[in-house]
């Protein structure tokens, strides 16, 4: 087959192989009901707008712990707001931290990891104590001592996960960094004179992504859970921005009298976290049976 | 056996050694001087300049940090800002609580997750194991200060069925029995799902092995292979998963704790922030963090003592 | 007495590919205080005969047709979960291949050795005084002490021993080993072979030996029955087949023997042909497409035809097979 055949036939391979996942995953009872949660999160947190007419951080004391209606849906807090509205912005930024950070966290892994599993030996010892030392940390207490210092934020948030999540990823890399670095293809390319970036980022990196990239998947319902926790405890999100942590930090106080506003707060949290478990589950089971034995 | 135990004990200490560097260095890095956080934005500049020298701030770095890496291993955390009280007297005085609530929630999973990834496992394909199966996947999904949050205001305050907040009365049993039930089995639902699909995992693994043919063959009953031939070789990964989620667990006792108004650690450093109350900070996070270490190296020893393989293998 | 006696016995199991005819009208017996070897390549069915009379089967094999008589009596396909349980371990005992995972890693050697006691009913001291001298006919210096110790603290020359005294705890009258010998190195497999013959001697019990050695058949055993491809294609006494083979599928087997060629060959002989596939049965003889003296006739399931006192071969061809030994 000519270079050119090749080129034109690999897109509509892709399609392909994407569809067969997408039926293989949707064959799974449990797999089309993740899919159908985190698409219903997805999309109301993108219309948000459409969705509805309230703006998240509108005041409205007259309509103070108003319980659910049909004005509002899910009932309003203790300061009028809308907590329907509040609920779908809050999914907007639970959404984008979750893939921020998991990005953030993807890169640091993967570089780290390279570096620990392709470097020399002290240097892979070091970032192996490194790495024990920051696990060694409760992740709650880690954020505890870092807002202490920096003071409630997104960016605050945003190095907790990444510092959760590096050490994890780093350590999967380097591993399969230290198969890799003696297989056969990686020997030749170094016996031909490529250059060490060259190996990395050709021979090994591909090799190396795909788990990764599915456990990575796995761990946005914690990301989730993170934030929503940090906001709760008031150290994530600052108000008025709408999160559903902070949503049940508002309720939590009243729960005795307004439990709709703790309710609202834990359901999207909820239903979030297990669609993208449940999604996560069964991608791995398509892709990798494999993964499943680490447990 | 002892040699292996000192090993891994000396393990725990050098990465408690490292962990200490890392909260030093990020309390130094991160902008911020620990004095004035201290006092609040409304101290005067010799105030701070006071105090920055009774906490040795204006000592070098190295110096700083020896003090401070010398001073723990002694046992001196430093003291409280406002009580001048040791800060290690503060914790210690609410970590029996914390661990109450964490030996608690061990409780739960291990009772209720051992049997129920046994049962998945000898039932394995069928309805009762794929039920446990998507249970177990749901309780380790949904983040635990959800499920405490959502038990307090159904068992607590719809059904009123057990207490609310607080650790019970001193000195009477029942009561704080009563007061744990919730927090804990919100810390340990997750962990139940956790255990269940380990200990299923490694029965089924374990099921397979040429020994569990050999018992077969020597006539052995079902019942004798699988609870004690199998289960106990498929229950060695779980001291292991426990050992590391000690530290998940103390993350989740922070939430419970202020969820369930208990006291503990996780409420000592919580409310010590919104007081600037920094020495109690970072000593009960290296207090916590030392008991994860050494609760993680005593899970391995003790991973040792039930696996005659491993502990030989170290001798 | 026959021990045991197996009659047209067939196991099929149900697979994704559809179903697995395993083992199709294997019939054999074994005799008192005999010692009957089989023989044949893996996949031949050898393990699944084992586990068919251990009642072992996995959840997707079962018998479809024929019969296992124990004893002359007792109908093994028939008996219940708790009738074979009886006969396990106290009257059929069994060594398995594997010696370093036969043993369980986390029980010491002497709580094993007590669990398969359990029916006995007698006091915890007096099982253990039977299983320190069992263990002491299998050689195994210093028993008192070992009875504490765990399988990993053994070689695996002393785990197949103990194996053995485990299996010969309760003094079963059928002994079922399955290449009990092919983990260990030579030297070992000698000692092993001369225990396996004392023992037997010494204890009055029936042994089914598997092995593909043809060696270790030859030296241990009395009788033996030949395999292939979940049939008895040939059986007799040791002497009948080794001097006088009639199934052409055992000339080559024994052609193939490298203890058996005369000469140095510059390389080791091959049956041609590949093992045909269980799950879509040549009709009739199933050695045929690798047969040279296959026929029109084999086309048609060839019946066995006796050819001396004990001396059987399914084959057609039987006449033209005669005389020539190997």
């Amino acid at each position: 087959m000519s270079e050119q055949a090749l080129i034109e036939r690999q897109p509509r391979e892709r399609i392909g192989k994407a569809g067969r996942v997408l039926r293989r995953i949707l064959r799974e009872p449990l797999g089309a009901f993740g899919l159908a949660l985190v698409v219903i999160v997805v999309l109301s947190a993108l219309f948000a707008d459409v969705l509805t007419n309230y703006p998240p951080t509108k005041l409205a004391p007259a309509d103070r712990f108003a319980p659910a209606s049909l004005q509002h849906l899910l009932g309003t807090d203790h300061l009028g707001r809308d907590l329907f509205s509040r609920v779908l912005h809050g999914g907007r930024i639970a959404l984008a931290i979750a893939l921020g950070a998991t990005g953030l966290s993807l890169i640091g892994g993967i570089v780290l990891g390279l570096i620990a599993g392709y470097g020399p030996r002290w240097l892979d010892n070091l970032m192996l104590l490194l790495f024990d030392a920051i696990k060694s940390f409760p992740t709650v207490m880690l954020a505890l001592t870092l807002v202490t210092l920096t003071g409630p934020s997104l960016l605050a948030v945003l190095i907790v996960v990444v510092l959760v999540n590096v050490p994890g990823y780093a350590r999967i890399i380097r591993t399969q960094t230290l198969v890799l670095k003696s297989a056969e293809h990686v020997m030749a390319a170094r016996s031909m004179g490529a250059s060490t970036a060259r190996i990395l980022t050709v021979h090994i990196l591909p090799n190396v992504i795909g788990p990764i990239l599915i456990l990575a998947s796995m761990d946005i319902p914690v990301v989730v859970a993170i934030e929503a926790g940090l906001s709760f405890l008031g150290l994530g999100v600052r108000p008025p921005l709408p999160s559903w942590g902070a949503i049940l930090n508002d309720g939590f106080v009243n729960i005795r009298d307004s439990y709709w506003i703790v309710v609202a707060g834990g359901l999207p949290i909820i239903l979030t976290t297990l669609g993208f478990t449940f999604l996560g589950e069964t991608l791995r089971d398509v892709f990798d049976p494999r993964l499943k034995r680490r447990e | 056996m002892l040699r292996y135990a000192l090993k891994r004990l000396g393990l725990g200490i050098i990465i408690v050694s490292v962990a200490m560097v890392m909260l030093f260095a990020m309390i130094y890095v991160i902008p911020g001087d620990p004095a004035s956080v201290a006092l609040g934005p409304r101290a005067t500049p010799e105030m701070v300049q006071a105090l920055r020298s009774r906490m040795g701030l204006d000592q070098p770095i190295w110096i700083q940090f020896l003090r401070f890496y010398f001073s723990a291993l002694r046992g001196d955390l430093g003291t409280e800002v406002l009580s001048g009280r040791p800060v290690l007297d503060v914790v210690f005085e609410q970590l029996p609580y914390t661990l109450a609530l964490i030996a608690g929630a061990i409780s739960w999973s291990v009772l209720l997750g051992i049997p129920l990834g046994c049962i998945a496992a000898v039932r394995r394909g069928g309805f009762v194991d794929r039920v446990i199966g998507v249970l177990s996947v749901a309780v380790i999904a949904v983040p635990s200060f959800v499920i405490a949050i959502y038990s307090l205001l159904i068992f607590a305050v719809a059904l009123q069925w057990l207490p609310a907040i607080g650790a019970g009365e001193p000195g009477n049993l029942a009561s704080q029995l009563k007061h744990l039930a919730l927090p804990s089995l919100a810390i340990g639902v997750g962990w139940v799902g956790y255990i269940a699909r380990m200990v299923r995992a490694s029965m089924l693994e374990t099921l397979e092995a040429s020994h569990i043919r050999t018992a077969r063959a020597f006539g052995l009953t079902d019942r004798r292979i699988t609870y004690s031939y199998a289960l106990r070789i498929a229950i060695l990964p779980t001291v292991t998963l426990l050992g590391v989620g000690i530290g998940n667990m103390v993350s989740s006792a922070v939430f419970a704790e202020i969820v369930f108004a208990r006291p503990g650690i996780g409420k000592l450093v919580y409310e010590a922030i919104s007081v600037r109350n920094y020495p109690v900070v970072t000593g009960a996070v290296l207090v916590t963090t030392a008991f994860f270490v050494v609760v993680n190296a005593l899970a391995d020893i003790l991973i040792g003592a039930l696996d005659p393989r491993v502990r030989t293998s170290f001798d | 007495m026959t021990v045991l006696d197996v009659k047209d016995l067939s196991v099929d199991f149900a697979t994704e590919a559809g179903t697995l005819q395993a083992l199709r009208k294997v019939s054999l017996k074994v005799p008192a205080n005999r010692i009957v070897g089989v023989v044949g390549e893996s996949g031949c069915g050898k393990s699944t005969l084992i586990n068919a009379v251990l009642g072992l089967l996995a959840d997707n094999g079962a018998v479809t047709a024929g019969q296992i008589l124990f004893e002359g009596k007792s109908d093994l396909v028939h008996l219940d979960g708790n009738g074979m349980r009886a006969l396990r371990g106290q009257k059929i005992a069994t060594v398995f291949q594997d010696p370093m995972g036969a043993l369980n890693p986390v029980l010491s050697v002497g709580k094993q050795m007590r669990d398969i006691q359990y029916r006995s009913g007698l006091p915890r001291k007096a099982k253990d005084a039977l299983s320190i001298e069992m263990l002491r006919k299998v050689r195994i210096p210093d028993p008192e002490r070992r009875l504490a110790q765990f399988p990993h603290e053994f070689s695996g020359g002393m785990k197949q021993r103990i194996a053995i005294a485990m299996a010969l705890l309760m003094r079963p009258s059928l002994l079922i080993a399955d290449e009990p010998t092919t983990a260990l190195d030579a030297t070992l497999e000698v000692a092993i072979i001369e225990l396996l013959k004392d023992l037997q001697k010494q204890i009055g019990c029936s042994v089914l030996f598997i092995s593909h050695h043809l060696g270790v058949i030859a030296e241990l055993c009395d009788e033996m029955i030949v395999m292939y491809a979940g049939e008895v294609v040939e059986r007799g006494s040791t002497r009948d087949i080794f001097h006088n083979p009639r199934h052409p599928y055992t000339k080559k087997l024994l052609a193939c023997d490298p203890a058996r060629l005369s000469r140095r060959e510059p390389r080791l002989p091959t049956i041609a042909g590949t093992l045909p596939d269980l799950r879509n049965r040549p009709k009739g003889c199933v050695f045929q497409a690798r047969c040279e003296l296959a026929d029109d006739a084999c086309a048609t399931m060839p019946p066995d035809s006796a050819l001396g006192a004990s001396h059987v071969a399914r084959c057609w061809h039987t006449d033209e097979t005669a005389g020539a030994a190997a």
